[in-house]
């Protein structure tokens, strides 16, 4: 089955037995591929000793660190395919991830984005409200995780604006004519959780004791970049949603989970607050001491695969993050498909990802 | 000069103590007031059955040892202590300190030494020791003791640099360049401890004929997993020599890896860690994972040694492994950056012969098994106590 072929079957419609299958076989195909054309990705299959042929299951692929990809260039196409090579956020000094994508991957991530969160929000076009400065995707040295985010999923907005200027001030003029102007429509909003909180929440809720109110109950809030720094102001998920909903009625809010290293296989968090994994990928948790696979409910080392990578040998990583899966196939949300929760970063690791950078810097 | 700061700590001693040794009589090397006190802490310190290394300082401090020292230092004892020393200690090996410590009292000197960032129970015994002795019987030794605790914060750095006559770095490499950027006196000198590597080697046929297994595999976990196989002394990479060395090795291994479950706590951040590790020096040259079922003990099987493999160490439990037939073997690793060689079951005519026909670069010191953390005051190549003394010549 090609990658297009998988993209035509609904993304949350796979049973265990019917995906298992399905990604075992795309992800050796990868692993094949990559073995092929990445001499170092062959170099450490060798010495790990792995034999492609094993794979029965998508937790047979072997995985590489995510850190690899801060640490050397990896690639499997020539450098003239690259048309796109994206960067992990990362402070200044810290080492960054660098992902080499060719036409096909860079088009497959969107592809397969969009399938993913048409799934939560429908598929027409919406105007769409960026919460974040218009200056993360004009400076190509913040071009980032956040950067790549918000480009991401501007494909699902018709009319864009930020709703945050260069200092990273509400513009309160701005946000009032486009929600006036879209009165009535669903309105797509979009950011990185800790910005929604400091920049937005915070500032929406000022303005509401000025008499200054905004109606976003028709919206739906898309957000990621982790919960760490909102953890430190004791801001649980629960309370996130509460609060944004008390100062401008929205309710339909989704946090997601995802990576720079696989962009397009993004995990949304369905009406029950679990995140789910698509046809598209999947997640494992190990064990720390002997890598092995942990059961549902056990905490453990994250491990992410995407059938989406093609152009760098990133199918199968494996995080520093940890968390547990929740269920399988039998969310009440409907979707099929493993669900999880997230824990946040191993004890100790280096902090990465998108909008923490920016909370360590706030302080 | 300011030597109060919020984020400072004097855990023994004051800022008065430190403003003080400027105007402090040095002392001479192994001046009888010090060896008498180091005495008391040994035996404050060396039955401390918890903590093997607090133990193992103790030992090392008693009056017997430090006599013995003293006389291999028999042209020296006219000369002078420096006045006073500065040591940065490692954060990663906890009683390293009292060692720099004393090396720089029995030198004759008044000393400031900056304690290990983390806590550690074995940092705390000792000073709580050093404390008691100050305040009682040693009174004497008061204004040549201060022990400190800072954040790395470069006006402190700058603060015990400019009043220090030697400066002691305990590395690694960043470590040194930063407090590097702290200026020293013109007169002052420096001993720096950079970033080295170790390694061990073992005869196979030897370990298969040893009846004390248990204890060499105990003595091989003091010197790596003991210290997260991250200090300089801890070796990365093990050579095996003899005919029977697969036995020997799956022996060797199987004990090691029941002594690391029991013993060993390995965090999740580790186990990842030495996957990237592993990944990265495989990426790029040829080796095989002897395949293990879980990830406390992981060894690389290198193909072919070269002079750059060692920048690919890594710890917690991560060895390097070659087969040799003979010693010289070794030299790609063998070079400059080479600091401990440990080994079990060769001849000290075997390496004589090695360094006479390969004329390593590197190696400091080559110890049985076991003892590569035991410290002596030439340590690194540096002789300490006359690197913190002076010599007054009369003509």
């Amino acid at each position: 089955m090609t990658y297009d072929d998988m993209l035509n079957i609904p993304p949350y419609s796979l049973s265990k037995a019917d995906k298992d299958k399905l990604l075992a076989e795309r992800l050796r195909e990868l692993t094949l591929l990559h073995r092929e054309k990445c001499p170092e990705y062959a170099n450490i299959l060798n010495c790990l000793g792995f034999e492609p042929d094993s794979i029965k299951k998508p937790a047979d692929v072997p995985f590489l660190p995510v850190r690899m990809f801060k640490e050397m260039e990896l690639r499997s196409v020539p450098k003239e395919e690259i048309v796109k090579t994206m960067t992990s956020s990362g402070t200044t000094g810290q080492a960054v991830s660098r992902i080499f994508l060719d036409r096909t991957t860079a088009s497959n991530q969107q592809k397969t984005m969009v399938k993913i969160v048409s799934d939560f929000t429908g598929s027409s076009r919406m105007p769409m409200i960026i919460i974040d400065s218009p200056g993360v995707i004009k400076d190509r040295a913040m071009f980032s995780a956040r950067g790549a985010g918000i480009l991401g999923f501007s494909i699902f907005g018709a009319k864009k604006i930020y709703a945050l200027d260069e200092d990273m001030k509400l513009d309160v003029d701005g946000l009032r004519n486009f929600t006036e102007q879209y009165s009535g429509q669903k309105i797509l909003l979009f950011g990185f959780t800790f910005m929604i909180w400091q920049h937005f929440y915070k500032e929406l809720l000022r303005l509401r004791d000025e008499g200054i109110i905004f109606d976003l109950s028709n919206g739906v809030l898309i957000h990621g970049g982790g919960w760490k720094k909102l953890v430190s102001e004791a801001v649980s998920h629960d309370e996130f949603h509460s609060r944004l909903k008390d100062v401008c009625g929205i309710q339909d809010i989704h946090d997601y989970y995802g990576m720079v290293e696989q962009t397009g296989c993004i995990y949304m968090e369905c009406e029950c607050g679990h995140l789910h994994a698509s046809n598209f990928s999947d997640i494992i948790i190990r064990r720390a001491e002997d890598l092995s696979e942990c059961g549902i409910g056990e905490t453990g080392i994250i491990q992410v695969v995407s059938a989406i990578p093609e152009s760098y040998p990133g199918h199968s990583l494996l995080t520093e993050d940890e968390g547990a899966i929740l269920g399988e196939d039998d969310c009440p949300c409907g979707r099929k498909g493993r669900y999880f929760k997230i824990n946040g970063r191993l004890k100790n690791a280096e902090i990465r990802g998108c909008s923490d950078t920016y909370a360590a810097k706030f302080q | 000069m300011q030597l109060n700061f919020s984020e400072l700590q004097y855990i023994v001693g004051s800022a008065e103590t430190a403003a003080g040794m400027k105007e402090l009589r040095p002392l001479h090397p192994f001046d009888d007031n010090v060896i008498g006190f180091l005495n008391d802490l040994s035996s404050l310190l060396r039955t401390n059955r918890s903590f093997p290394d607090v133990a193992t300082f103790g030992f090392w401090c008693r009056k017997a040892a430090l006599l013995q020292e003293k006389a291999k230092y028999d042209d020296i004892s006219g000369c002078f202590g420096k006045g006073t020393v500065f040591h940065s200690t490692p954060s990663n090996v906890p009683v390293n300190f009292a060692f720099s410590f004393a090396s720089g009292i029995l030198a004759g000197n008044a000393n400031i030494v900056r304690l290990p960032g983390k806590s550690f129970e074995q940092v705390d015994i000792i000073c709580g020791a050093v404390k008691q002795l100050l305040s009682d019987k040693h009174k004497a030794l008061v204004p040549y003791v201060c022990f400190v605790k800072y954040p790395t914060k470069k006006e402190i750095t700058d603060a015990f640099s400019a009043l220090c006559n030697v400066r002691v770095i305990w590395g690694g490499d960043a470590t040194i360049a930063e407090i590097r950027k702290s200026p020293l006196p013109p007169r002052s000198n420096e001993i720096t401890f950079a970033d080295r590597h170790s390694a061990a080697v073992i005869n196979a046929d030897s370990y298969l004929a040893a009846d004390n297994k248990d204890a060499i595999i105990q003595n091989f976990y003091n010197d790596t997993y003991y210290t997260d196989q991250n200090a300089c002394t801890s070796p990365r990479i093990i050579f095996w020599l003899g005919k029977e060395k697969e036995t020997a090795k799956e022996d060797f291994w199987r004990r090691v890896h029941a002594a690391v479950k029991e013993k060993y706590h390995l965090e999740p951040v580790q186990t990842v860690g030495k996957l990237q590790a592993l990944c990265r020096v495989s990426a790029v040259k040829p080796m095989k994972l002897i395949r293990n079922d879980d990830m406390f003990v992981t060894r690389l099987n290198v193909e072919q040694l070269g002079s750059d493999l060692m920048d690919f160490k890594y710890n917690s439990g991560f060895f390097f492994e070659k087969d040799i037939d003979d010693l010289s073997e070794m030299l790609p690793v063998c070079g400059e950056r080479c600091q401990t060689i440990s080994y079990f079951g060769i001849e000290q005519d075997e390496f004589s012969r090695f360094l006479e026909g390969s004329a390593p670069h590197g190696i400091d010191r080559i110890v049985p098994i076991g003892k590569t953390m035991d410290f002596s005051l030439i340590w690194d190549g540096f002789d300490l106590i006359r690197q913190m003394s002076r010599r007054i010549s009369i003509i």
